[in-house]
């Protein structure tokens, strides 16, 4: 497979596979780090690509086993919070502020979910794959992928309904 | 769409056995933003799951496979150096101890030929009586 092949296989995921990762370590920084780490594992393996038969579930289980693996090496070594991505993008409109902040709280809350219940939230709401890919990807049984992102969804709507209570309560 | 069937998606979404299409048209309808009052608070969600979606991966991957080659050549050069030393001084100490037995085959063969012209002087030295004795015959013949 030469490299502009690759690149035509991996280009349409790509950004998923970022954003999966960046959905487990938080930081954008690291999360490029790991999108870049798993597409030269790919590349470096590219001669047995043909054989998968789907390379893009395949790349995905890869980002989430390296990502996993990252948070427990970070743990161990006592570096959480290691983001650095505070953009400030201010918007002058008061209203634009408002709905802006609702829903950058999702992203807020949806940091404090347990992995297993960020990756399936991720996997199903953002990048809409149907449950049967999540069960595969995810390596978990359906059963289990639907009480995971029931849980998750019930937290964000609750987190964030406390959220909007805040000071009016 | 009524709000009652949204409501009643909803319900579904949040305990996760709705089918796709009904989370299909539950998305559509919180993003066209003809919500109603009472359901406006799950609005953020759904924009922010749609907006999650914008995020692109945009550094460039370095996909070289000469970095391998010369990750290769500095191995080999390395090697090369460590058995340069080795073999090196594997060579120093053989020249050092070839000329050592040089320096002995040269005594050696100085004594030797120190011995041999000692005993050619004492063959002269023989000589030398007889030159006598040659001396003595002139002598002798020129008397006659």
């Amino acid at each position: 497979m030469t490299q502009s092949e690759f690149l035509n296989v991996v280009m349409p995921f790509k950004d998923k596979l970022y954003r999966l990762a960046k959905r487990l370590l938080v930081s954008s920084e690291e999360a490029e780090d790991a999108t870049q780490e798993i597409l030269m594992k790919l590349w470096a393996k590219n001669k047995m690509m043909e054989s998968y038969k789907n390379v893009e579930a395949f790349a995905m289980t890869m980002t989430k086993n390296f990502c996993l693996d990252r948070l427990k090496s970070k743990q161990s070594s006592n570096l959480k919070l290691v983001h650095s991505n505070y953009s400030d993008d201010s918007s002058s409109l008061q209203t634009q502020v408002e709905a802006k902040d609702s829903v950058s709280w999702v992203e807020k809350i949806m940091e404090e979910l347990p992995e297993q219940q960020k990756m399936v939230l991720q996997l199903r709401d953002i990048e809409e794959y149907d449950f049967d890919e999540i069960a595969e990807l995810l390596e978990m049984k359906p059963t289990a992928v639907r009480v995971a992102l029931s849980r998750a969804r019930k937290t964000v709507r609750e987190k964030l309904l406390q959220k909007h209570r805040y000071g009016i309560r | 769409m009524g709000s009652d069937k949204i409501e009643k998606i909803l319900e579904k979404y949040f305990e996760a056995t709705a089918t796709e299409a009904e989370e299909r048209t539950l998305k559509n309808y919180f993003l066209e933003g003809d919500i109603a009052p009472h359901l406006e608070q799950y609005a953020p969600m759904f924009t922010y799951f749609s907006e999650a979606k914008e995020e692109r991966f945009t550094r460039q991957v370095p996909l070289n496979t000469r970095s391998r080659y010369y990750k290769w050549i500095s191995v080999a050069a390395v090697a090369l150096v460590a058995f340069g030393i080795y073999f090196g001084t594997e060579y120093q100490q053989k020249r050092a101890l070839e000329r050592q037995e040089a320096e002995i085959a040269y005594q050696e063969t100085k004594k030797a030929l120190d011995l041999l012209a000692t005993n050619f002087g004492k063959g002269t030295q023989k000589m030398a009586y007889l030159n006598e004795f040659e001396t003595t015959k002139q002598k002798i013949y020129n008397k006659n």
